[in-house]
C-alpha cells in the first residue's frame, strides 16, 4: 500500500514540479510584476498610477474606444459568421469546401497585414476602391474611410468572424434535425422553426462566439495602430505601447494593463459558465439525421453573396498586396511604366534587416512549436488519462494564458526580465517565453482533442497483454497521436510567425522578427517592402496550413467534410 | 550601378588620404575588421541609410554595417531601454532631435570623438565639448500634390494651413516619432505659440509617424498637402517623377540638424570611429547633398542647382538644450491637440 503510494507519488512528482515551475516562469512572474509595479511608488504602495490613469481624459477615451471597438466587432462577427456557418453546415449551398477554405484563410491571415492592405483599398482618397467609386458615381466623397472607428471595426471583424463561424458550424453539426422536423410537422414555417428551435439551441454557441470575438478585438494591437492612429485616436493596446516611448512610464503601462486583464478574465469566465451550463440533451448527441435545407433557386445567388463577402478578407487584400509588391507607386494603376521588381530586390538584398528577421522568425517559430507541442502533449496526456492528482488544475493552468492579451503579457515579461536574476531582454529567449505562453492554450486544446479521441481501452489492452506504460505509449498511443501532435505544432508555429502585439514591446535590434520589421516599415510608409514581406509571411503560413491538411486529412476548422 | 562602383573606387582612394597617417589608419582598419561590424541606429530615410551602409561596406570590405532605421524618438527609447537592461548594442547613434544628444551627453552615454576633418565645419554643427557633430541637416517645408492642387491655390506660408478649406485634406508627421518633427514643432511654437497647432488641429489632419511618410501620402494623393516633413525626401520623391511641389514659407523654415555620436559603451569602437570618419568625408557628404537632397556642414560640398541654398532661406533654429528640456511638453501637447 505504502509502496504503491510512493510509486504513484514518484511518477507524478516530476510532472508537478516541472509544470509548476513552467507556470511560475510563464504566468505568475509577469502578472505578479504587473500587479506589483502598478501599485509601487517612491515611498511604499500607492494607487497613484491608477488614479492618474483613470482620471486622464485621453486615457478614458482610449478605454471607451476599446469598448466600442470590441462590442461592435462582437456583433458584426456574429452577423457575418453565423449565417455563413448555417449556409455551409445546413444548406445546400454550392462550393462548401471552397467556402470553408476561404474562412480558414481569413482565420490564419495576420490581421495587421489585412489592415495594411485595406489602407490601400479604402484610404479615403488614394484607396483603390474609393477611386473606382468616384469614377463610377462622379461623387467627390469617399465611399468608405478606413481611418475611422467603423473602418477599424470592419477590418478587425473580417479577420475575427471565423471564431464565430467555428463555434456555430460545429454546434449546428451536432444539433440533430429531429426537433426541427417535429416543429415543421406541427405546422411551423421555416422561420418559426429557426426562431423557436434552431436559434435557442445555438444560442450558447452564439454568445460564446461573441465573447471570443470581443476578446480578439480587445487584445489586438496591429490593426488599431495602423488604422486608428492616423485618425487621431487610441485604443488600450496602442496606448500601452506609447507608455513605453521615451520617457518610459512603465508603472502607468502596468496600471493601464489591469482593466484589460480583468475584462478578459471576466469574459472568459462568463463564456465558461455558458458552455458549462449547456445541458441541452439535443445538442451533442451523435446519431440523429441532419437534414440539409434546400435553398432552391437561391443556391447560386447565395454563393455569389458569400464570395462577395469573402472578397473583403481574402481576394481584395491579397490582390492589392501583390500589386503593391510589383509597383513603383502603389496608388497608380499597374501599367508597364509602373511595374518593377525593385521592391523585391530592395527587400531581400538591400534592406539589411530582412534576412535576420526571417531567420529569427523561423528560429522562434520552430523552437516554440517544438517545445510547445512537446509540453502540451505531455500535459494533455497526463490530464486526459488522469494520471496525477489535481489533473484538472493542470488543465486549467495550461489554458489560463488565454486571459492575458499579448501587450499585457509583454509588459509583464519586460518588467520581469529586464532585471536580475533573469536578464532575458535582448535575447530571443524573452520572445520565446512570450510566444510559448501565448500559444500554449491553442496547442493544449488541439492536443487535448487528440487524446480524447484515442480510446484508453486500446492502451488498457496493451497493458493487460503485459506492456509497460512506456511501451504502450510508444507502440500504441504515439502512433495514434502523431498527427494530432503535428497539428498542435503547426498551430503554434502559425501563431508565432504572425505575433506582433507582444513582439513590438520585447524586441531589440538583434532580435527583430518579421512582424516587427513590417511594423517599422509601416511607420516610415515603405509600402513596397511591406507588401513583399507580407507575401513572404503569407506563403509561410499557407505552407504550414497545407501541412496540417495533409497530416490531419481534414481542414483547420474542426469538422470533417 | 556603374556610378556607384566609380564612387566606391573614389571613396576607397579617399579613405587612404584622410588626415590620419597611413600606418595609423591601417592599424585602425585592422582593429575594425577584427570587430567585424558596426551597429548604426539611424533616423535617415531607410533607402538613404542602407545606401550609406553599402558604400561603407564596399570601401572597407570585411566590416558590415548593421543599419537599424527607425524614428528619432524611437532610437532614444531604444538606447535608454537598452541601458536600463544593461545591454550594450549600439555603436553609432544618429537622430534628428539635437536635444537627444544633450541628454545622452549628460548621462555620460557618449564617447568623446571628433571625426577627421570636422574642424572645417561651421560652429553650429559642432558640440563645443567634442561629443557629437551634425552629420546632415534638412529643413521643414510644406508640400502639395501638383495634380490635385493648382500652384496658384497652394499654401504659401504656415498660417495658410489654418484655412478651413484644407479641412480633411492635409497630413502631418508625429513629434513622438520623428526628431525632424519635434524640432519643427518647437520652432513654430516659438514663432506662433501653441495656439498655431491648436488651430491647425481643427483641420482634421491625417497623422503619420515618420517625417518621410508625408511625402508618400501626398504623392499617392491620399492627402493633398503636407504641413511638415524634411525637404530632402520630397526632393527625392519629386526626382522620381512623383507629382510633388515643395513650398519654403517666407516666414522661415525650421532648420533640423541631425547629430551623430559614438556610444561611450560601443561594442565595436574602432569600426564605429572608422564609420564616423567615413560619413563626414567630403565625398560622402557630397553623396548626401547630390542624390539625397540633404544639407551638410562640409564647406566644400556643392549643392544641386534645383534646390535652394541654405543661405537663401530664412532659417528658424532651435536650441538643442531647450529641445531636450521641452521634449515631453512637445509630445504631450501635440497628442492633446491631434488626438494620438
Amino acid at each position: 500500500m505504502s509502496l504503491a503510494r510512493l510509486q504513484g507519488l514518484d511518477r507524478s512528482l516530476p510532472v508537478w514540479v516541472v509544470s509548476a515551475l513552467a507556470l511560475v516562469l510563464l504566468m505568475a512572474l509577469p502578472i505578479g510584476w504587473i500587479a506589483s509595479l502598478s501599485v509601487s511608488g517612491e515611498s511604499g504602495p500607492t494607487f497613484a498610477h491608477y488614479r492618474r490613469v483613470f482620471a486622464d481624459p485621453a486615457l478614458q477615451k482610449a478605454l471607451w474606444n476599446t469598448i466600442v471597438l470590441a462590442f461592435w466587432v462582437g456583433l458584426a462577427s456574429i452577423a457575418l459568421g453565423a449565417p455563413l456557418a448555417w449556409l455551409t453546415a445546413r444548406a445546400d449551398i454550392p462550393g462548401r469546401g471552397v467556402i470553408r477554405g476561404l474562412v480558414m484563410a481569413s482565420f490564419v491571415t495576420p490581421p495587421f497585414l489585412g489592415a495594411f492592405a485595406w489602407v490601400m483599398l479604402a484610404g479615403p482618397n488614394a484607396g483603390l476602391l474609393n477611386k473606382i467609386w468616384r469614377g463610377v458615381s462622379g461623387s467627390d466623397e469617399a465611399l468608405f474611410n478606413i481611418f475611422s472607428m467603423p473602418g477599424l471595426v470592419f477590418v478587425v471583424t473580417i479577420y475575427t468572424f471565423p471564431y464565430v463561424y467555428i463555434m456555430i458550424a460545429n454546434t449546428l453539426a451536432l444539433i440533430a434535425s429531429d426537433l426541427e422536423e417535429a416543429a415543421a410537422i406541427l405546422g411551423a414555417g421555416r422561420l418559426t422553426v429557426a426562431r423557436t428551435v434552431t436559434l435557442p439551441m445555438a444560442a450558447p454557441a452564439l454568445l460564446s462566439g461573441f465573447i471570443l470575438s470581443v476578446l480578439q478585438a480587445l487584445a489586438l494591437f496591429g490593426s488599431p495602430a495602423i488604422l486608428s492612429l492616423p485618425a487621431g485616436f487610441h485604443t488600450i493596446t496602442t496606448q500601452i505601447w506609447t507608455f513605453f516611448h521615451f520617457p518610459p512610464k512603465t508603472e502607468m503601462a502596468a496600471a493601464f494593463s489591469m482593466p484589460l486583464l480583468l475584462a478578459t478574465a471576466l469574459l472568459l469566465l462568463v463564456q465558461k459558465r455558458l458552455l458549462g451550463r449547456r445541458g441541452y440533451a439535443a445538442v451533442g448527441g451523435k446519431g440523429g439525421q441532419r437534414r440539409t435545407i434546400s435553398l432552391g433557386p437561391w443556391r447560386w445567388p447565395a454563393f455569389a453573396a458569400v464570395m462577395a463577402v469573402m472578397a473583403c478578407p481574402i481576394f481584395l487584400p491579397y490582390a492589392v498586396l501583390a500589386k503593391a509588391s510589383l509597383s513603383r507607386a502603389w496608388a497608380q494603376p499597374l501599367s508597364w511604366d509602373n511595374f518593377t521588381l525593385a521592391n523585391f530586390s530592395f527587400t531581400f538584398f538591400e534592406y539589411s534587416a530582412t534576412q535576420a528577421a526571417i531567420v529569427n522568425t523561423l528560429e522562434l517559430g520552430v523552437m516554440t512549436a517544438c517545445v510547445g507541442a512537446g509540453l502540451v502533449t505531455v500535459l494533455s496526456y497526463v490530464t486526459s488519462r488522469r494520471l496525477i492528482v489535481g489533473h484538472q488544475l493542470v488543465a486549467f493552468l495550461a489554458l489560463a494564458p488565454v486571459v492575458i492579451p499579448g501587450v499585457v503579457l509583454a509588459v509583464g515579461l519586460f518588467i520581469a526580465y529586464t532585471r536580475p536574476p533573469l536578464l532575458l531582454y535582448g535575447t530571443l529567449w524573452i520572445l520565446f517565453i512570450a510566444y510559448l505562453t501565448k500559444e500554449m492554450p491553442v496547442g493544449y486544446a488541439q492536443s487535448d482533442t487528440t487524446f480524447r479521441a484515442i480510446p484508453p481501452e486500446l492502451e488498457d489492452a496493451g497493458r493487460i497483454l503485459g506492456g509497460g506504460r512506456l511501451r504502450v505509449l510508444r507502440d500504441i498511443t504515439a502512433p495514434l497521436a502523431r498527427s494530432g501532435v503535428i497539428a498542435a505544432w503547426c498551430f503554434i508555429f502559425i501563431g508565432v510567425i504572425r505575433e506582433l502585439s507582444a513582439s513590438i514591446i520585447l524586441f531589440t535590434p538583434a532580435t527583430k522578427v518579421m512582424s516587427v520589421v513590417i511594423f517599422d516599415l509601416k511607420e516610415e510608409g515603405q509600402f513596397g517592402a511591406i507588401a513583399v514581406l507580407g507575401l513572404v509571411m503569407l506563403v509561410m503560413t499557407f505552407a504550414t496550413v497545407a501541412l496540417v491538411q495533409r497530416v490531419l486529412g481534414r481542414d483547420f476548422l474542426g469538422a470533417r467534410e | 550601378m556603374k556610378r556607384l562602383s566609380a564612387l566606391v573606387g573614389l571613396l576607397v582612394s579617399i579613405g587612404m588620404l584622410v588626415a590620419v597617417p597611413a600606418s595609423a589608419q591601417d592599424a585602425r582598419v585592422e582593429a575594425a575588421k577584427k570587430e567585424g561590424k558596426v551597429v548604426w541606429y539611424t533616423s535617415l530615410a531607410l533607402p538613404t541609410a542602407e545606401k550609406i551602409g553599402k558604400l561603407f561596406e564596399a570601401a572597407y570590405p570585411g566590416i558590415k554595417v548593421e543599419v537599424q532605421r527607425t524614428g528619432s524618438q524611437r532610437i532614444l527609447q531604444r538606447v535608454m531601454q537598452e541601458m536600463q537592461a544593461n545591454l550594450k548594442l549600439v555603436d553609432v547613434i544618429h537622430t534628428s532631435d539635437a536635444g537627444h544628444f544633450v541628454l545622452l551627453k549628460e548621462k555620460k552615454l557618449l564617447m568623446k570623438y571628433s571625426p577627421a576633418g570636422i574642424d572645417a565645419f561651421p560652429a553650429g554643427f559642432k558640440d563645443k565639448d567634442g561629443y557629437y557633430f551634425t552629420l546632415r541637416a534638412t529643413v521643414n517645408v510644406i508640400a502639395y500634390n501638383t495634380k490635385l492642387v493648382p500652384a496658384a491655390e497652394a499654401p504659401k506660408g504656415w498660417k495658410d494651413l489654418l484655412d478651413p478649406k484644407w479641412r480633411g485634406k492635409m497630413v502631418t508627421a508625429h513629434p513622438g516619432y520623428s526628431g525632424v518633427i519635434s524640432t519643427h514643432v518647437l520652432a513654430l511654437v516659438q514663432l506662433y505659440g501653441w495656439d498655431y497647432f491648436k488651430q491647425l488641429a481643427q483641420n482634421k489632419l491625417m497623422l503619420v509617424q515618420s517625417a518621410v511618410d508625408p511625402a508618400g501620402v501626398v504623392a499617392s494623393g491620399e492627402r493633398q498637402v503636407a504641413v511638415d516633413g524634411g525637404d530632402y525626401y520630397y526632393y527625392q520623391m519629386k526626382k522620381k517623377g512623383n507629382p510633388i511641389e515643395v513650398v519654403y514659407p517666407k516666414e522661415g523654415v525650421p532648420l533640423v540638424i541631425s547629430p551623430s555620436a559614438i556610444a561611450s559603451f560601443a561594442p565595436h569602437p574602432n569600426a564605429a570611429k572608422l564609420f564616423t570618419d567615413f560619413t563626414f568625408t567630403r565625398e560622402l557628404q557630397q553623396v548626401m547633398a547630390d542624390s539625397e537632397g540633404l544639407y551638410t556642414g562640409h564647406p566644400e560640398v556643392k549643392y544641386p542647382a534645383d534646390k535652394p541654398k541654405l543661405s537663401d532661406l530664412k532659417l528658424l533654429t532651435v536650441d538643442p538644450e531647450e529641445l531636450e528640456r521641452r521634449n515631453e511638453e512637445i509630445k504631450s501637447r501635440f497628442v492633446e491637440f491631434f488626438g494620438a
